[in-house]
């Protein structure tokens, strides 16, 4: 084998980079699931079953966006006896007050960066400026 | 063909490193830009659009000028144009790309421009404005390739290009058209509200365009030995000439219909364009010299270009001169005058002045390098060609 | 080989340009592509029935729920702090930033002289109350909104419900033309992050981000509640500005206008605007 003493390293860093992220997931934290906090209040019920939530609640609310700004359908949601307005701001952040600890849980991980908070504002963000409420 | 733009002289590849540094600055002056926000320029609420989308009308022109060479060298057989037919197509791809990077430089959300495309809106002239722009790039693309690499192989071009040649023309005319109906369709801007800016700038985009490739001509005979030919250069400054007194008559017809009929909305633009405003004690005339520039420099350079000195045949500086002259002219006139001039007033009859930021300038140069980059290297491709087969 | 290559490229450039191409012409060719008529077509469902019976100009005839307001400057001027708490109130409500220069400045709704805001109607010689009493200017929820025909994306729209011209951040790409449409200088523009320049939050209602456009929306989020706007309620005590259903004869709004002489901003330009004044 010629140039034995290039290839072999060569081909152990090249191993070594290609399975950089399960032994770098393994050696650190990076890599074990979040465990998003539950709400503080102890609320128990959502809008929709828990699993439901975890998959598919960006959905959710790009249907609550549409039907409160395009479609002027801000009616007030009932389930199991409890109202929400629908809304990022106004229902998910009202029992999950702690979005760092819930939302940005599960984002961080699983490395997305939506906008909703270039908008809308957390518990925390709107207490930050004596709050009119 | 492309690896005719791997081998060059030195002064070649000087020249796109002395672009590719424009290119680099505006790029780093668009990452603050992007991360600060457009409050980065010296746009304003009342002066909501600036240097970006005035470049970007003016570049359409230059983009539709080019069919002052397709088409009478197809429609006319005006064999003449045969040698430099390419150098205008590929002025067009130039220029749109330009305009494409302007626009995404204006844009306040710009990863959501394909918002256009996924929410496509009729109603709208910019949904318009970048059907007929993608359509004409995509034209000048496909033609100006399939032809010069039949010129290479020394062959006639395929028989269906023509078909896409032929296209091409009432494109040039729709993407100048669409983009004048931006302006002139909307109420209340009364200095755009004006049926006459479509025909205005097809006027002017028909001198400026033709004049840009005079001047690369000019160029391209000292730096690459290409020589286009005295009779299609003459040819071009009769029609650059003609461009350009249509588009002073139109001018000066907007002259007439404001200050005759006396109507206010009508004058307010052109008085602040040409003579400057006071209102409430100030005076507004940031935008008088560059206007004055224009009228003086496209009258000079239709002059020069009329003269004999732009015949000689031994010597183009003055036709050079007169081009340029004419390009910068139309430039003032629409690239600076007709986008900024409409936002004065404003809609609450208050007069904001708009003066660009050093980050908009160098974004701007950026931007403008990027296209003389591509347009050089098209360029270079179709000279070898012509190189080749010599 | 080569050939093939050739080929392979042919067909994947077609078919990626088609796969580009082809959510735009699904869209385009489904039912509502075009925002402003599809409002119409939907708003006939809406019909008010007290207005069907009544035949009114039959040119045009009043469909579904139009929300408007008449504005009288004379009960404006009996309280003349009237105005500022007003905007105060729509500042607190919708998370407005002030900024200090007017080039950032962001306005819903905001004060200026009637020769400013009524540019079609003399001001030669008018009154010194006229002369001397701010206007309040808004967005005019026209029903024909030239700011909805230029905005490429339909983030701006005109809700088929009750006829507000409303805007959908998510999707405003900045690109600024509704502005430039706009002949009431009705809408502001985020030229940076407006959050540092908010002086008090909402937590009801959200901010906006760098780069998008926004207006009045008539306060949609009260009205959901069955809350006035913001500035109609500030206004109580003299009652100055009246809010309500254009198109329904026995809404409150519709009394003052049978009642009063008004006028409107700009009703040449064939907008027709939703807000009233009583000078």
């Amino acid at each position: 084998m010629y140039n034995k003493g290039t290839i072999i390293p060569g081909l152990a860093l090249f191993v070594l980079f290609v399975t950089f992220p399960i032994w770098f997931n393994g050696l650190t934290t990076a890599g074990d699931l979040p465990k998003p906090e539950l709400p503080p209040g102890g609320e128990k019920q959502c809008v929709m079953p828990a699993d439901y939530m975890r998959a598919n609640h960006m959905q959710l609310l790009n249907e609550w966006r549409d039907n409160v700004l395009r479609d002027g359908n801000r009616e007030i949601l009932e389930i199991d006896g409890k109202k929400y307005r629908k809304g990022l701001q106004m229902a998910c952040m009202a029992c999950h007050t702690k979005k760092e600890k819930f939302c940005d849980s599960c984002h961080t991980y699983a490395a997305v960066t939506p906008y909703c908070w270039d908008c809308h504002l957390t518990p925390n963000e709107a207490a930050s400026k004596e709050a009119i409420h | 063909m492309i690896e005719k733009t791997l081998k060059g002289k030195p002064a070649y590849w000087i020249w796109l490193a002395f672009l590719g540094m424009f290119m680099a600055i505006g790029a780093a002056c668009y990452i603050r830009q992007y991360n600060f926000g457009l409050g980065m320029t010296g746009m304003s609420r009342d002066v909501s659009w600036g240097l970006y989308i005035s470049q970007f009308t003016f570049l359409v022109g230059v983009a539709a000028g080019g069919v002052m060479l397709v088409l009478p060298y197809y429609i006319h057989n005006y064999k003449e144009f045969g040698r430099i037919t390419i150098l205008g197509e590929f002025l067009a791809i130039a220029a749109i790309v330009m305009c494409m990077l302007f626009i995404m430089a204006d844009l306040g959300q710009p990863m959501r421009a394909l918002n256009v495309i996924l929410h496509p809106t009729p109603n709208s002239m910019l949904f318009y404005d970048m059907c007929v722009l993608c359509g004409y790039l995509f034209l000048n693309i496909l033609c100006g390739w399939v032809i010069l690499t039949a010129e290479r192989k020394q062959v006639h071009p395929p028989k269906w290009i023509y078909f896409f040649v032929y296209l091409s023309i009432p494109f040039a005319v729709s993407i100048h058209t669409v983009t004048a109906m931006l302006y002139c369709g909307l109420p209340g801007r009364h200095f755009w509200l004006s049926a006459i800016i479509a025909p205005r700038f097809l006027a002017s985009a028909f001198a400026a365009g033709p004049a840009l490739i005079v001047l690369a001509c000019i160029i391209l005979k000292r730096v690459a030995g290409f020589d286009a030919g005295k009779k299609a250069m003459n040819k071009l400054v009769t029609i650059i000439i003609y461009a350009a007194l249509l588009n002073m008559f139109f001018v000066g017809l907007e002259f007439f219909v404001g200050y005759y009929s006396n109507i206010p909305g009508h004058k307010f633009a052109l008085e602040y364009l040409f003579f400057g405003i006071e209102h409430h004690g100030h005076v507004y005339n940031n935008l008088v010299p560059f206007m004055w520039a224009f009228v003086i420099l496209a009258f000079g350079a239709i002059g020069l270009l009329a003269s004999p000195l732009a015949k000689k045949e031994d010597n183009d500086f003055f036709l050079g001169l007169g081009c340029a002259m004419l390009f910068v002219a139309f430039w003032l006139d629409k690239g600076i005058g007709f986008v900024l001039g409409g936002f004065v007033p404003n809609p609450l009859h208050e007069i904001v002045e708009y003066v660009p930021t050093a980050n908009e300038l160098a974004i701007t140069a950026g931007v403008w390098a990027t296209g003389f980059f591509v347009l050089t290297l098209l360029y270079k491709i179709a000279i070898g060609v012509e190189h080749e087969i010599e | 080989m080569d050939k093939q290559r050739r080929k392979f490229l042919k067909i994947a450039g077609v078919s990626a340009l088609a796969g580009i191409g082809a959510p735009a012409i699904i869209k385009l060719t489904s039912s509502n592509a075009v925002a402003s008529s599809g409002g119409q077509e939907a708003a006939a469902g809406h019909a008010a029935p007290a207005a069907a019976g009544h035949g009114v100009a039959a040119v045009e005839a009043p469909q579904g729920v139009r929300l408007g307001m008449v504005i009288d400057m004379r009960k404006m001027a009996e309280q003349p702090g009237q105005l500022d708490s007003a905007i105060a109130a729509c500042i607190n409500a919708h998370n407005i930033p002030e900024f200090p220069d007017s080039k950032n400045e962001i306005k819903w709704l905001w004060k200026a002289p009637f020769q400013n805001v009524f540019l079609d109607h003399s001001s030669y010689h008018s009154s010194t109350r006229v002369a001397n009493t701010p206007f309040p200017a808004l967005c005019n929820h026209c029903d024909d909104p030239p700011c909805v025909r230029a905005c490429p994306t339909k983030a701006t729209f005109k809700l088929a419900k009750n006829g507000v011209v409303a805007m959908d951040f998510h999707r405003c790409i900045g690109c600024r033309f509704c502005m430039a449409a706009c002949p009431y200088g009705a809408r502001s523009f985020n030229w940076q992050d407006p959050r540092p320049y908010i002086k008090k939050y909402n937590a009801d209602f959200p901010s906006r981000m760098k780069g998008v456009v926004e207006k009045c929306n008539f306060c949609g989020e009260r009205l959901a509640l069955g809350q006035e706007p913001a500035c109609v309620e500030a206004c109580k005590a003299t009652g100055a500005i009246t809010f309500g259903d254009l198109n329904d004869p026995q809404s409150e709004v519709r009394q003052v206008l049978d009642n009063e002489f008004t006028i409107q901003r700009k009703t040449n330009l064939g907008t027709k605007p939703s807000v009233f004044y009583i000078v």
